[in-house]
């Protein structure tokens, strides 16, 4: 039984110590631009076809009647070859003298988007293919986008069929121009834009005779160009947990490194438990002779890890180091898009899978449809298959997440609906905060003192139980005018009351913050526990502040408890704007302002607010009458 | 981070996940050189554990060879192992052509065996540049109840989000090594001193490139004798791996069709 363990020879020859690099390159057209052609004919030109792969692709165009098909080199079934259509992805592999390629096929009819989608994940660049006969059509704009939204980068195009077109300079000029501007107003700049004729081979693999004018690169010069896909070892660390094993003494904490480096020693936070601790051992398991235990790892490596302490960690969460933490929040804005077979609409729930994490996640707002083709937007509610939207995300819980051009791999994510990926996402944190800090208790080695008073004695005192007023709305809707006069009803009925006003609270407790998402949380967050005091203390507090996000909101609720009343007082934009008390709406408007709720950054309604008081069609007087019944009712003793 | 370290830290990603989603899951041994680069994998992905039941169907038409590998690996490297074997052959579709009809046999010995353990999931070790058809291929590959393949209606798959979650009755085949190719399988057994069953090596200006039933599976002309000589040989060839397996052409839609049945 000896030969069975034929065990390699310890000489490394040069096959095996030059490993080639490979590149990965997803081609994506309309229907019958001639992809098919382009791949067939590369694969020709550069002597990769198999042996008897030419004739087994005439065999099956003759038996269908057809001339030879190049298409069916990657159209590997039957029903794919019997209609003539792309239907899902497929691999090929070629090499150059570079590399190695593999050529990953996309469908380019809109119906099997799901395929494309799926070819395009897998590759570190794309070969989009436009007819020129043709030109620019809808799904070449379509594709562009898609491919932009996937996270690659480096896209040549390769305008084809220049035969047809009578290697006509003009002709190519024209599309090139018209391409590179749209290409332009996504944010995409094309490599290559490369003028050929599949059919006839040029500029392929040779230099086009026919087109001598043109003076860039062939498709293969082109792909040789560019970079195969490197982690990002230079960014700060991401280690999402995908499991923890115990099958011996060891826990292990197992996951692939995202981005950054890992070390022993290192002092890492898991979010969004916010737990953390050092990195005892980076555990391994090898038969290469020599391999010695790691005290490193960097990003692209599964590894598995050993903590100096015994902390929960489990699955979902993302290790990283303290300085260079995650974001942590419950709501965040996406760019998506959908492939489900229900449409997705305002309020549905949906499973988010985000890395190794899993969460309900509901759909918040539908901000705009976006048409690929001329950018514009709609106004309609519902986002249906093969769209691309804009909507607003929400979680019953707190999510550690990343802006997806921060980090692509933990700022993108797909939705499960029932049993079925129905659409995928990438992540914008822009308008919303970053809640760690709100979340994160530094102190530590802290009781509580009990009170000897109890809240029935104070109330039976007072007359009144203690509570929170908190009133949320735009900026102009009344809040802080209704709050005053209702201070002074109240106070004349005989209540303890006092208003926490916005712009009163940022002259002295909360002078250091800036207007930033995060301080506008923390400001938030700083009023809702002085409230909670003042209800404990057995007064009346009504909070007069924007206060958009329901995230900082519950935050307050939670801080105060039983005794929080959340009051909406409603006026849309257009009647606040109209009063403009402060010349804000004027100033945001302008430019001058950013980030002004209502106008350029979001205000989150009230799911279930105890009252709503609509300034907008109700007078002041009236408003008031409401407000004071209903204190009475809630507090009185 | 070289080629097959790239290639090594995907298969164990896929591994991983598909331990933490799938309950009651099982890997495919068929005693070729791709299914023990799996394994090993596998004890890369568990820290040299392989936690799950590392299954043969067996045809009792494979060469001594094989047999000899498997018995005495089994052991050495601590598999739970378990060998199942396939019905006779009357028990298959006889509008197949003879090769792929004695293929089928171990769809059918692979369905009997899914169903005796109650295993809702299997590794398999299949590659995307073996076949035409593996090529169009998921990951997570999701079977219906009596294990075919809707190979026109796949789920999509991207940014390393895998299928796992399934109505009641869905078998998945999950393929750790899809994005390996042929040559990469090489290097890796090379690199990591995996043992190899002998009969990939040349004897007498003939070898095997793809492992099978010694009654349907042919070798092809080759010098190459031990794995670098291997590697320099397919460097430059223009024969298909699978060249020597007579069930892939019989007929132009032979090895589509055994696949939409549940063939690996």
């Amino acid at each position: 039984m000896t030969d069975a363990t034929l065990l390699a020879t310890a000489d490394t020859p040069d096959a095996i110590a030059n490993l080639r690099d490979l590149m990965r390159i997803v081609i994506v057209g309309h229907v019958d631009h001639g992809k098919s052609t382009l791949v067939g004919r590369l694969f020709h030109d550069t002597g990769s076809l198999p042996d008897g792969r030419y004739e087994a692709i005439k065999a099956q165009s003759d038996k269908r009647g057809v001339t030879f098909e190049w298409a069916f080199l990657m159209d590997a079934l039957q029903a794919e070859r019997d209609q003539g259509i792309t239907i899902d992805t497929s691999q090929i592999w070629f090499k150059t003298e570079e590399r190695d390629y593999t050529i990953i096929d996309a469908p380019g009819h809109k119906e099997f988007l799901k395929n494309m989608i799926t070819g395009a994940a897998q590759s570190d660049a794309a070969l989009l293919i436009i007819d020129a006969h043709e030109g620019v059509q809808e799904q070449s704009k379509r594709h562009g986008y898609l491919l932009h939204l996937m996270g690659i980068r480096q896209i040549a195009v390769a305008v084809n069929k220049m035969d047809l077109a009578g290697y006509d300079q003009k002709k190519f000029d024209a599309i090139e121009t018209e391409y590179r501007a749209y290409l332009k107003s996504i944010g995409v700049t094309p490599t290559f834009i490369i003028p050929v004729s599949a059919r006839e081979g040029d500029n392929i693999v040779t230099p086009s005779k026919a087109m001598s004018w043109y003076k860039g690169p062939t498709v293969v010069k082109a792909l040789d160009s560019f970079v195969s896909g490197t982690p990002t070892t230079e960014s700060p660390l991401r280690l999402p947990v995908q499991d923890v094993y115990k099958f011996d003494q060891r826990r292990i904490i197992a996951g692939r490194i995202d981005s950054g480096r890992i070390a022993v020693g290192d002092q890492i936070i898991f979010s969004p438990s916010n737990k953390s601790a050092r990195v005892k051992t980076i555990e391994y398991w090898s038969t290469i002779p020599g391999a010695k235990q790691p005290t490193e790892s960097e990003a692209g490596y599964s590894v598995g890890i050993t903590l100096d302490e015994q902390i929960f960690v489990e699955r979902g969460e993302i290790a990283s180091h303290i300085d260079t933490a995650p974001v942590e929040t419950d709501v965040f804005r996406a760019r998506i898009f959908w492939l489900g077979h229900e449409p997705m609409t305002v309020g549905k729930a949906y499973k988010l899978k985000l890395g190794t994490l899993e969460a309900q996640v509901t759909v918040q707002s539908i901000e705009r449809i976006i048409d690929t083709s001329d950018l514009s937007s709609t106004g309609i509610q519902q986002v249906e298959r093969n769209q691309v939207a804009e909507i607003v995300l929400r979680a019953r819980r707190m999510l550690a997440l990343d802006s997806f051009v921060d980090y692509p791999a933990t700022g993108r994510f797909v939705l499960v609906e029932k049993f079925d990926i129905a659409g995928g996402g990438i992540i914008s944190m822009e308008g919303y905060a970053d809640q760690r800090d709100a979340i994160t208790a530094r102190g530590t080695n802290i009781t509580r003192a009990a009170h000897t008073i109890t809240n029935e004695a104070r109330a039976f005192r007072n007359g009144h139980k203690g509570g929170v007023l908190w009133f949320t709305g735009l900026s102009g809707a009344g809040k802080s005018t209704l709050a005053m006069a209702l201070e002074k009803r109240l106070f004349d009925k005989g209540f303890n009351v006092y208003v926490l006003d916005g712009d009163n609270v940022r002259h002295g407790l909360n002078a250091n913050l800036s207007f930033s998402p995060e301080d506008r949380a923390e400001n938030i967050r700083r009023v809702g526990e002085v409230a909670a005091l003042f209800e404990r203390a057995g007064t009346l507090a009504i909070t007069a502040f924007i206060s958009p996000y329901r995230s900082d909101r519950d935050r307050a609720r939670e801080a105060a408890g039983d005794g929080f009343h959340e009051i909406y007082v409603k006026a849309d934009v257009a009647t606040c704007e109209s009063r403009d008390p402060k010349g804000l709406y004027a100033k945001a408007r302008s430019g001058e302002i950013k980030d002004f709720t209502g106008i350029s950054a979001p205000y989150e309604a009230p799911e279930s607010p105890h009252l709503v008081i609509d300034t907008a069609t109700t007078s002041l007087d009236d408003c008031l009458d409401e407000l004071v019944r209903y204190v009475e009712a809630k507090f009185k003793v | 981070m070289d080629r097959l370290d790239q290639l090594e830290s995907q298969s164990i990603y896929i591994f991983r996940e598909a331990f933490n989603r799938i309950e009651n899951i099982a890997m495919l041994w068929s005693l070729g050189k791709d299914s023990n680069v799996m394994i090993w994998l596998a004890r890369k992905a568990f820290l040299g554990h392989v936690p799950f039941p590392v299954m043969h169907v067996d045809t009792e038409r494979k060469f001594p060879e094989m047999y000899e590998f498997r018995d005495r690996y089994a052991d050495e490297w601590g598999l739970n192992f378990i060998r199942e074997l396939c019905p006779p052959l009357e028990s298959t579709d006889d509008t197949l052509p003879p090769a792929a009809r004695s293929a089928a046999r171990k769809t059918e010995g692979l369905k009997l065996a899914i169903k005796k353990h109650g295993f809702n999931a299997l590794f398999a070790g299949i590659r995307r540049d073996e076949e035409a058809t593996r090529a169009k291929e998921r990951v997570f590959s999701p079977r219906g109840l009596a294990g075919q393949w809707d190979f026109k209606d796949q789920p999509p798959e991207f940014w390393d989000q895998y299928k796992t979650d399934f109505p009641p009755g869905t078998h998945i085949r999950v393929h750790p090594l899809l994005h390996w190719t042929e040559i990469d399988i090489w290097l890796y057994t090379q690199r990591e001193q995996i043992p190899t069953i002998p009969l990939y090596f040349s004897k007498d200006g003939l070898r095997y490139r793809s492992l099978g039933d010694k009654d349907i599976t042919n070798p092809v002309k080759s010098l190459a004798s031990n794995i670098p000589e291997i590697i320099e040989e397919l460097r430059t060839t223009k024969v298909s791996e699978r060249s020597g397996r007579a069930m892939d052409h019989e007929s132009e839609d032979a090895f589509e069709r055994l696949r939409a049945d549940g063939y690996l």
